[in-house]
């Protein structure tokens, strides 16, 4: 146990230091610390959140590795395309290459690395002036951002925009619990309307399709939402959607990976089950009330909303990244709805809204990560209200009895 | 007349080293210490020196803000020693414990003259038995209060049986009920456990309730929040069962005997069982008796959840009925933090899985096992905290003080002891007990 040892000595030799919560957060990735209680209870149960965390981590873990060889798949189908073949997806036929790991890691490796090392440097900074521990809260959002961004996003847009995000959307509010706004979807709002050619349109989902366009060799990077979007027939089968053989950001194409990722965190109790049931429940209403728009003949095939209004309102689910902001965004405790009840609101509004948007804005057709921050915002107001039900309802008792 | 109550939120914390049913004798302590810090918000007045020559109930010290308020000897003895810390703050009184007590006379009591048990209760130290709520403080004389509430029933980890510990004091029980019955307008709440043999069953004058479910079921807060929250401006009185004993003794034959039993539990005794012993008596007279099975411990006057963490050398608390001893837990872990854990309690599954067996009882120490940071999770405090109140948003308008939101959000009807559970299961390690305790105290300042 000789680093044990040496490590504690380093620790009381620090202490105090300015540098001591630098060292503090690589000594506890280590080790546990040897803290006892004081005062209050004597025991403690054993989660910290470091496990909490690290269970969200792992739980978008196999999202990250499907999304390292989706986008080689996606790069190399899409060539294939282009020459007019057609590509079917099997597992072990196509998909599981070394060529698609090689390209997909080559691309998606890098982000993580610049995700994660941008951040943390933040909140080292951070800690080390404020004097506090570095708080874990960055470890999710740094696993979080490369799976919410475009396969080719380049490198310094992405260490600009986590640097606003952490440093706007978290820190100026006083770190890890205090934020407003989800951190990483911050983050990549601040991509989407500072780089808004880098985060949209029909270019950007396949790797390579941007500096291909133009030239003999394009290729088509458009994703589901965008075919329906433009009214275009879309090439994909709901098999392929659901599977995630599809064109999108990185980590949010495989469905049945996000609900695995689903079942771990409900299961550990560490993601809110009732907001992934409220969002998913918002979202199938908005797509039934459009449905029902377009079968009462309210409008008709000309109209720029008839694509996606006509999508199967059960399809929603499969399209786009509404299943992945549901699970691994919207349930940030910190941003969401606190209070149980507040939290199927908040849920049910996000999916709602989030349909709406992706309906009457085919400009820019995915509308969760804006409908989730939008609720973050909302998110104090609804705990506020349901939280005056109980006051109220003391109240009552107190009139009650002095009547 | 009994009602059922049964409770859904909370958890059983199930340590090993519960007390065996075994009840002995402790030996004599030498010295006994009444600790003015055991009274919350108490500045003792002095009516003793050093030397001193006292009988068991004779006055040792009267609260500044009300003379009538004494603190008593448990034992007959001689005052040795006043220990003062900083700012000259009393933090010890030693009394020398002669071989045999002696008590003071206070005489019979007439139990249906409300003036004259309040009166007796308060010149023979047995006043600052009676709590009440709000802010969890000893009870203001001068306020009739609309109830009160006993727990006959301990949902505490490790805790002492009330049905063991009181089965042949009914007689001292009765006589203290109909003594206290004088002094309120309702009724007296008794929570016993439901299908137990609790003596307060036969008991007359008393309301009784059946308790049934999870810790924090047996806390006193709880059956108030279920039978007759307290509201702003109302005040409710708390008694510890044991405590009746003591209290129904000199009501009835006019004596201040301090006598306690209590649980000597925790995974590091040896053989963990019940002691007779007195109030602020050495706790090494009964620890050593029953024998370590470590050297790193931590001695704990009350459970694992609220109690006071006192030397092996220390004294016995004011208000505790169980002494518990587990490891200390002072010690890295290798990657603590991300293995799989079989041997702590959690309330998650996050690679903890004491949720296999729930009937499991753990060797837990007392290692944070993290290390402190904002709230961040939510939702799971909710799942063991059965009042009617949102827990999280009341600690976090406690922590800005917020004396409205506290004030609106049921801070009267709360005491620290009703967030030993969130505090225990609580990811972030937040002090949630001394959150309350503060802002309780903030608004008795303010407010009270």
């Amino acid at each position: 146990m000789g680093m044990k040892q040496n490590l504690h000595k380093l620790k009381e030799k620090y202490r105090g230091k300015k540098m001591a919560p630098a060292f503090n957060a690589l000594h506890t990735f280590l080790y546990t610390p040897n803290e006892v209680t004081h005062g209050g209870t004597h025991v403690k149960a054993a989660d910290d959140l470091k496990r909490t965390m690290n269970i969200v981590i792992l739980a978008l873990v196999p999202c990250l590795i499907f999304g390292i060889f989706n986008a080689g798949y996606q790069h190399y189908a899409a060539i294939d395309m282009a020459k007019g073949l057609t590509v079917e997806p099997s597992w072990f036929g196509n998909f599981f290459t070394w060529d698609n790991f090689w390209l997909g890691a080559g691309k998606v490796i890098p982000l993580v690395v610049v995700s994660y090392g941008v951040g943390l440097i933040v909140e080292f900074i951070f800690a080390v002036i404020k004097g506090h521990e570095v708080e874990e809260g960055y470890l999710v959002t740094g696993m979080l951002v490369p799976l919410i961004v475009p396969i080719d996003i380049p490198l310094w847009m992405l260490a600009v925009a986590v640097v606003f995000g952490v440093v706007i959307g978290k820190e100026v509010f006083g770190g890890t619990g205090m934020n407003i706004l989800n951190p990483a979807l911050t983050i990549r709002a601040f991509l989407f309307f500072a780089y808004p050619t880098w985060m949209s349109g029909d270019k950007v989902w396949v790797h390579g399709a941007v500096e291909r366009a133009g030239t003999a060799d394009a290729i088509s990077g458009e994703t589901i939402l965008g075919s329906y979007a433009q009214n275009q027939d879309v090439i994909y089968s709901i098999s392929d959607m659901f599977w995630g053989f599809i064109p999108g950001s990185v980590g949010e194409t495989s469905k049945v990976l996000i609900l695995l990722g689903a079942f771990i965190l409900i299961f550990t109790k560490i993601g809110s089950w009732r907001i992934i049931v409220s969002t998913l429940i918002g979202a199938l209403v908005m797509g039934l009330i459009f449905n029902g728009v377009v079968s009462a003949g309210w409008i008709d095939e000309g109209s720029t909303f008839y694509g996606l209004m006509s999508v199967d309102f059960w399809q929603h689910l499969f399209i786009g990244s509404i299943l992945f902001g549901a699970v691994y965004m919207a349930t940030d405790p910190v941003s969401a709805a606190q209070t149980n009840k507040g939290k199927w609101i908040y849920g049910f509004l996000i999916g709602f809204i989030s349909i709406m948007i992706r309906v009457f804005n085919p400009a820019y057709p995915e509308g969760v990560f804006l409908a989730i921050l939008l609720m973050n915002v909302f998110a104090p107001t609804i705990d506020h209200y349901v939280v005056q039900a109980n006051v109220k309802r003391r109240q009552k008792r107190l009139k009650l009895k002095a009547a | 007349m009994s009602k059922d109550i049964r409770i859904k939120k909370g958890l059983n914390i199930r340590l090993k080293g519960a007390a065996s049913t075994e009840i002995s004798g402790a030996p004599r302590s030498r010295t006994f210490n009444v600790r003015p810090a055991d009274f919350h918000l108490i500045t003792p007045k002095m009516v003793i020196k050093e030397g001193a020559k006292i009988k068991a109930g004779d006055d040792i010290f009267y609260n500044k803000a009300n003379e009538t308020m004494r603190f008593v000897s448990p034992v007959s003895g001689t005052l040795q020693e006043i220990r003062r810390g900083a700012k000259r703050v009393i933090t010890d009184i030693i009394i020398e414990a002669d071989k045999e007590d002696s008590y003071r006379d206070f005489g019979k009591t007439d139990l249906s003259d409300a003036a004259a048990v309040k009166a007796r209760l308060l010149e023979a130290g047995c006043w600052p038995f009676i709590k009440q709520r709000p802010y969890d403080v000893i009870a203001n004389p001068e306020v009739t209060p609309k109830a009160i509430f006993i727990s006959a029933y301990n949902t505490a980890p490790m805790s002492a049986d009330y049905d063991l510990i009181l089965a042949d004091k009914g007689e001292q029980i009765q006589a203290a009920i109909d003594g206290l019955k004088t002094l309120t307008d309702g009724s007296i709440h008794v929570g016993v456990p439901k299908g137990g043999n609790s003596v307060f069953n036969n008991i007359n004058g008393i309301e009784t309730h059946n308790v049934s479910g999870p810790h924090p079921a047996g806390n006193v807060g709880t059956l108030i929040g279920r039978v007759d929250p307290v509201n702003k401006g109302e005040t409710v009185w708390t008694i510890h069962a044991e405590d009746l004993v003591i209290i129904g003794e000199l009501l009835a034959n006019g004596h201040y005997k301090a006598d306690r039993i209590i649980a000597l539990a925790g995974s590091s005794v040896k053989t963990p069982k019940y002691y007779k012993t007195k109030i602020g008596a050495e706790v090494s007279t009964f620890v050593y008796d029953s024998g370590l099975n470590e050297e790193n411990v931590r001695v704990i006057s009350g459970d694992v959840l609220s109690g006071t963490q006192i030397s092996p050398e220390g004294h016995l608390s004011f208000y505790a009925n169980v002494v518990s001893v587990i490891p200390e837990g002072d010690d890295y872990e290798f990657f603590g933090w991300n293995k799989p854990i079989f041997n702590k309690i959690s309330t998650s599954r996050a690679l903890t899985f004491s949720w296999l067996n729930p009937k499991k009882e753990y060797e837990l120490d007392t290692n944070t096992n993290g290390e402190h940071r904002a709230f961040v999770v939510t939702g799971s405090y909710e799942e063991v905290f059965p009042l009617d109140i949102y827990p999280l948003q009341l600690l976090k308008s406690c922590m800005v003080k917020d004396l409205d939101a506290m004030e609106a959000m049921g801070m009267y009807e709360v005491a620290p002891e009703d967030f030993a559970v969130t505090e225990f299961i609580c990811v972030s390690k937040q002090p949630h007990q001394k959150i309350i305790r503060e802002a309780l105290d903030l608004m008795y300042k303010e407010i009270g």
